[in-house]
């Protein structure tokens, strides 16, 4: 752990002050002059402050939305119309808010990919790996409630539809599911509880966070070699480096994201979510946002009974199988540290592991695009067998699942690697000869 | 070199999320619809106020019939270039339910700008009742609640059409293929002169179904022009700030590239 930098402000008041509350030390080991980072962190590096960023802007405008929203079924979607029409600049907020969702959602999945492709789930970085998955658990439930609060068709029938998939769990499934709902369908007091819910899980998320950066702290950044820090050559202060090199990545990403929020402030949204909720009127098809749909399409690719062929015997049954496999493919990447057991950190120094990385890249887009689409869509048709959608969905399943139980445990063991850089500064700094 | 291919490919990456998305939404049944033209389209769109006054018209006249327009209050007029007695005077035409009177019974006032535009029907039963078991469906919202809203809406009021040889349509049903299914259970709306436009526009089909779609686009987002202001001056100031960070990144970083600076003797 890199060691505790104290501050001693010359001003008499802030001094005694610090020596009672070291606030500015704390500011100053975190990310102040007082921290010591990798020199060589490229732009990649830039996504956890901008996902801490976005934590921000979520809270900030989803504290002003709720002074104005009401969690009643009766006038939730009026309310959401009440806030876009009538309040003082609610047309700016909500878009704001459902944009930042999903902006939120691109931080943490470069952010989560960055890690994948450098390593940075190795020791000694495991616990900080693990909390990060647990930030990202959160934000999917805080999410998923969040969509709901409007009260359109998608948020009805999306609530029915991810809340129902508890009911697969034996024996106790039944009972989970009437505890969500609060009743015996989806309705005021679901509604009631998503929000209060949805109002507690950032803060929650905040917590885990803090504890993300203490994690950080104590295990440093990891960085584009993957090689660890072996003197103050190989590192540079926090501040100014990083917060500048923070700031401008800040301004490309919020020049994005404004541009959605101002010129396109539906795209990432379904249509129906802006007709009032109807429990008597499925929609056509019931689609969940955008970064769900990889997961959705893992829990829709499972169409069959696992039990012994061939005779009538099931063990998990194909929507229990289905729920199993979408929380599996997020909780396998708690153990992802102990599956790749490669003493290179780094994919630059990986060809192979690199290479399935890219496919495991492709594997993600192809399956948020099934998760997006008609089950039963057919894409070929060879000599009379159709494959379709699911087909396509349950063979991306299988890679997701491969690549991380069977390709990275190989790879570990027989893949030849290039050679690692002796330090940071000896592969970074061009010596001045 | 690396990293700009590597971005390179995160960004046709995250494009090809947001397009797969866009296709998960477009998988809808139903001709696709036609395109026009919006005044309100594009980054600097604003809404055509002539436009908006005639379809305001055609609304009053012609859907109101049958459509409420629930989130509409008359003083959103103000934005569509009506002045304060102008729109007392639109409001006053219709009436609302009022405040009980001494002896507890019912009453009806004249609406205000603050009212909301009445519903033709008292309830659900009764618009069904009315319209062959059908429900015409609220159209404060009806854009943006469609998948390319404004075209589709457009595309369905002017193109009703001749059912093609061998399509059965169901009795009290209407053929129309930007419909999902094809058939609608609202008869055509819309016919050449069906009403006089204050203006003098010639009223044909079509310009009644563009007059008319401008206006709901402005109901469903009364905020449209403000919001697209906005947003240009804010990316002009993120884009200034951007700049700024850029220079002051590459001052700052100087030193580091040069392999001057190190922790030890910060």
């Amino acid at each position: 752990m890199a060691e505790w930098e104290a501050v001693k402000p010359q001003n008499k008041a802030l001094a005694w002050f610090e020596e009672r509350l070291p606030i500015l030390g704390l500011v100053n080991n975190v990310v102040g002059p007082g921290t010591p980072s990798p020199r060589n962190l490229n732009y990649w590096w830039n996504f956890g402050s901008l996902a801490g960023i976005m934590l921000m802007i979520q809270i900030i405008s989803g504290i002003v939305l709720a002074m104005h929203y009401t969690p009643d079924t009766a006038v939730a979607f009026d309310s959401v119309e009440r806030i876009v029409r009538d309040v003082n600049y609610g047309w700016l907020i909500r878009p704001m808010h459902a944009n930042g969702a999903s902006f939120f959602f691109i931080a943490v999945y470069i952010h989560i990919l960055r890690g994948l492709y450098y390593g940075s789930y190795k020791a000694p970085r495991e616990v900080l790996w693990m909390l990060g998955l647990v930030i990202f658990l959160l934000m999917m439930a805080t999410a998923f409630m969040g969509y709901v609060l409007p009260w359109g068709q998608m948020s009805f029938w999306g609530a029915t539809v991810i809340t129902n998939l508890f009911s697969a769990i034996p024996l106790i499934g039944e009972d989970i599911v009437t505890l969500l709902w609060g009743g015996f369908s989806v309705d005021n007091p679901t509604l009631k509880r998503f929000f209060s819910l949805h109002f507690l899980l950032p803060f929650v998320i905040l917590g885990v966070v803090i504890l993300h950066i203490w994690a950080k702290k104590v295990s440093d950044s990891g960085n584009p070699l993957g090689v660890e820090v072996k003197s103050g050559a190989d590192q540079i202060p926090f501040h100014p480096y990083y917060t500048v090199k923070d700031a401008f990545g800040l301004g490309v990403f919020l020049i994005i994201f404004a541009y959605f929020m101002f010129f396109t402030p539906d795209a990432l949204g379904h249509p129906d979510n802006y007709i009032p909720a109807n429990s008597l009127v499925t929609p056509d098809s019931i689609v969940p946002e955008w970064y769900f749909l990889p997961f959705y399409a893992i829990l829709r690719s499972i169409t069959f009974d696992l039990g012994i062929p061939f005779t009538d015997i099931t063990f998990v049954p194909a929507k229990l199988l289905g729920v199993i496999a979408m929380f599996a493919s997020i909780l396998l990447l708690f153990v992802l540290p102990w599956l790749d057991s490669s003493k290179v950190r780094s994919g630059a120094f990986r060809p192979a592991f690199r290479k399935f990385f890219w496919i495991l890249i492709v594997d993600l887009i192809v399956l948020t695009w099934v998760g997006g689409q008609k089950p039963s869509l057919v894409i070929a048709q060879v000599a009379g067998i159709e494959f379709t959608v699911v087909n396509l969905g349950l063979l991306g399943t299988i890679y997701y699942f491969s690549h991380f139980i069977i390709v990275l445990p190989i790879l570990s063991r027989f893949e030849k690697t290039l050679p690692v850089p002796e330090s940071i500064s000896s592969a970074v700094i061009k010596t001045a000869s | 070199m690396k990293l700009s291919k590597n971005i390179a490919f995160a960004l046709v990456a995250v494009a090809a999320g947001i397009s797969v998305t866009g296709s998960a939404i477009a998988a809808e049944a139903g001709k696709h619809p036609m395109q026009q033209k919006w005044s309100f389209d594009g980054a600097f769109g604003k809404y055509d106020q002539a436009a908006l006054q005639r379809g305001w018209q055609v609304y009053q006249q012609v859907c109101a019939a049958c459509h409420s327009l629930k989130y509409f209050r008359f003083r959103n007029l103000g934005d569509m270039g009506y002045d304060n007695p102008m729109i007392k005077a639109f409001a006053k035409e219709y009436e609302v339910a009022g405040e009980p009177d001494d002896y507890g019974d019912e009453t009806v006032r004249a609406a205000l700008p603050q009212d909301a535009f009445p519903d033709p029907f008292p309830n659900e039963n009764a618009a069904r009742a009315s319209n062959n078991g059908a429900l015409p469906p609220d159209l404060s919202l009806i854009i943006k609640a469609r998948h390319d809203g404004a075209n589709y809406v457009y595309s369905l009021l002017a193109g009703y059409d001749d059912a093609p040889a061998g399509f059965e349509v169901t009795e009290g049903m209407t053929y129309n293929a930007y419909f999902k299914g094809a058939q609608i259970a609202m008869a055509s709306p819309l016919s050449a002169d069906l009403i006089e436009y204050e203006d003098g526009t010639p009223a044909t089909e079509e310009q009644m179904a563009l007059d008319v779609v401008q206006f709901l686009n402005f109901v469903a987002e009364p905020k449209l022009e403000v919001r697209k202001h906005m947003g240009v001056n804010v990316l002009l100031f993120l884009l200034a700030m951007t700049i700024v960070f850029y220079l002051s990144m590459k001052k700052i970083w100087k030193p580091v590239k040069e392999g001057k600076i190190f922790y030890d003797d910060k």
